[in-house]
């Protein structure tokens, strides 16, 4: 149950291998010029990165969620930031995949597998966050068209992206009146906020989208009119596993640069590592991470299989694997001392770039809210 | 056309290999094994061409433990059509005469126009084993060759020699060693590490391949292995005004200048 196969091996040395080459030389200065590489994002893209649990009949990879998981944790070690982006464009291309058409499928999915071309996710507004079912961007229709009004918040790779899967109302009807709308990056009346400073994520941008009379055609719904609710939660079941799966691997990391720096490190007559208190905590932390994966795993495994008790376990999975991956890096960067918290040594990016994880895809305390209700039946 | 690329195994340079100090063999159980790079640049070599040319077949080839079909796995992985995998109990030991004499077997059995092989591998260091596959076969070689080009008829390309840079060609069939200057290696996809497992793998047995073994795998004996000692620390100069000298010296009675 808890073997990898060996085709999944093949996966996760074939991931570290690319991880360890192309990303994480280059994470510390990406973060810090607040660069977003899109060739080395089109590299993950012929590797097969861009559309991971895709079906292969447009160029998916055709792999499970199992096999997701291991493989965003292994692209976490090197840099989360990276790897949360690919989860965000891996949730876009499956919506598009899953709920579009033949022709929408055949138009789009070829290059966003291949990461010729990314993909945002537009849910968020300025004034609708977690409560995302009041959201007040208007999608009206206008013949054959669609006329798009609204700005939406915290978008990831906006700017940069191609595609925009856009979640519109079309209605008054609370979650029932919401529809899932691609907008390429080139029509009329799409543009973008600054770039956010921020805490973390340096490496992605994040920026608003201001929708301002965009028409496209009606032939870019995904989709029926008001279906657009359930496929943006249905996306996020596996967005919030990859975001847990990306904060185990930057928890990960963290972890062994502690083991590696404690053994190193003398103090009082001896390494660091021979004062229990340490070790300690170094057993905690390892406890935490593989608490959280085994529960992470079981969550991706029900996912594959459709379980029903798919959706209470994501979200139980997503709080776990973020809040161990961040409480992780903290203590890491205690165990360091000094050092930790110095920008060379790495650690303090971990601990900035996990945090987010927290609170978006559904923030942790969401995930209790959908945990707490799917207990109670209510 | 058929390209024939010999890769192996090896202990990761990462981390620190060792000899077994009893028989003198590899301990291969100390390090992870993996596929010797400079035989996935080779193959990067072959692949690169097929993939240009239509028709072009690509198999790896290696001679080694069982656990050496990871190697070939990965090899078909990155986009070889099909692998060989000479495995025999009677090849334990073997140095790389033996070796030699069974690839040069091997793709000779095989059939192909092409050899493609890395210069020297990572591990035994040799650097010879191409030269003895080509006299075995009576073939031109062309050695260490950092760039390559492949027509119907003819392999060429430039190796690097002391007073400067060599260009060479030979008619096909032929055997191609490449240095690591070569042909940067694809990570294989996912597609690749997933069909990898429905191509042709051929395990072969020494007996299949028709050759004798004599006295074990080696032509040679390992009189004895001893562990390279321990580094001792270096000497250290304190500076009372004759520093420089002293270093001078130092450098002087070690023959550093």
């Amino acid at each position: 149950m808890f073997e990898l196969s060996e085709d999944q091996q093949a996966m996760v040395a074939m991931v570290r291998d690319f991880a360890n080459e192309a990303l994480a030389p280059n994470a510390a200065k990406w973060d810090e010029t607040k660069h977003f590489p899109v060739d080395v994002l089109a590299e993950a893209g012929t590797l097969g990165m861009g559309g991971i649990y895709i079906q292969e009949q447009f160029g998916g990879s055709g792999l499970t969620r199992s096999d997701a998981v291991l493989i965003f944790e292994e692209l976490a070690k090197a840099d989360p930031t990276i790897a949360a982006y690919i989860s965000i464009h891996n949730m876009v291309v499956w919506m598009i995949d899953s709920f579009g058409n033949t022709e929408q499928r055949a138009q789009w999915v070829p290059q966003l597998a291949s990461m010729e071309a990314l993909g945002s996710y537009c849910l968020t507004e300025p004034g609708a966050g977690s409560d995302a079912a009041a959201l007040a961007t208007k999608a009206v229709r206008d013949g054959d068209e669609y006329v798009l009004n609204g700005v939406k918040q915290f978008i990831s790779g906006a700017g940069s992206a191609s595609y925009y899967l856009v979640m519109c109302r079309t209605a008054d009807t609370g979650s029932r009146g919401i529809t899932a709308i691609v907008v390429p990056a080139e029509t009329p009346g799409l543009s973008f906020g600054a770039n956010e400073k921020k805490m973390g994520w340096n490496a992605q941008p994040t920026r608003q989208v201001i929708l301002e009379n965009v028409r496209v055609p009606v032939a870019n719904r995904l989709g029926e009119e008001g279906g657009g609710f359930g496929i943006a939660m249905k996306g996020l079941n596996g967005g919030r596993i990859n975001m847990g799966a990306c904060s185990l691997g930057g928890g990960q990391t963290a972890l062994d640069k502690s083991v590696a720096y404690l053994k190193d490190r003398q103090a009082f007559g001896g390494p660091l590592i021979n004062q229990q208190a340490l070790l300690f905590q170094i057993a905690d932390m390892e406890t935490e991470l593989v608490s959280a994966r085994t529960l992470l795993w079981r969550a991706a495994e029900a996912l594959d299989r459709g379980a029903p008790d798919a959706v209470k376990l994501c979200a139980m999975a997503k709080q776990v694997a973020t809040d161990a991956g961040f409480s992780v890096a903290n203590r890491a960067m205690q165990l360091h001392g000094g050092y930790g918290y110095l920008s060379e040594y790495g650690l303090e990016k971990i601990a900035r770039d996990l945090r987010v994880h927290q609170i978006l895809e559904g923030s942790n305390e969401i995930m209790r809210l959908v945990v707490g209700r799917s207990v109670a039946g209510a | 056309m058929k390209i024939i690329v010999l890769v192996k195994q090896v202990p990761d340079t990462e981390e620190e290999r060792r000899l077994d100090p009893v028989t003198g063999l590899l301990d291969r159980g100390a390090n992870e094994c993996v596929a010797d790079e400079i035989n996935e640049r080779a193959l990067e070599v072959a692949l690169r061409h097929r993939d240009a040319n239509k028709g072009t077949e690509v198999v790896a080839l290696t001679v080694g433990p069982a656990s050496a079909t990871a190697v070939l796995r990965k090899a078909l992985s990155m986009g070889a059509d099909s692998a060989v995998h000479v495995v025999d109990d009677l090849l334990e030991g073997a140095d790389i005469a033996a070796t030699a004499r069974v690839l040069a077997a091997a793709v000779q059995q095989a059939g192909f126009d092409l050899v493609v092989t890395g210069n020297e591998s990572t591990d035994g260091r040799g650097g010879v084993v191409p030269a003895m596959v080509a006299e075995h076969l009576g073939l031109p070689l062309l050695s260490s060759l950092n760039t390559m080009e492949i027509t119907p008829e003819r392999v060429a390309g430039e190796a690097t020699v002391e007073a400067g840079n060599l260009t060479v060609s030979a008619l096909l069939p032929a055997i191609v060693s490449v240095t690591e200057r070569s042909a940067e290696a694809r990570f294989p996809n996912f597609k690749g590490i997933l069909t990898a497992k429905r191509k042709p793998l051929a395990t072969l047995s020494l007996e299949d391949l028709g050759v004798i073994p004599h006295g074990g795998g080696a032509n040679s004996t390992v009189l004895t292995v001893s562990e390279r000692p321990a580094r001792t620390a270096g000497k250290k100069i304190v500076d009372d005004g004759t520093a420089a000298k002293d270093l001078a010296d130092f450098l002087v009675a070690s023959r550093l200048i």
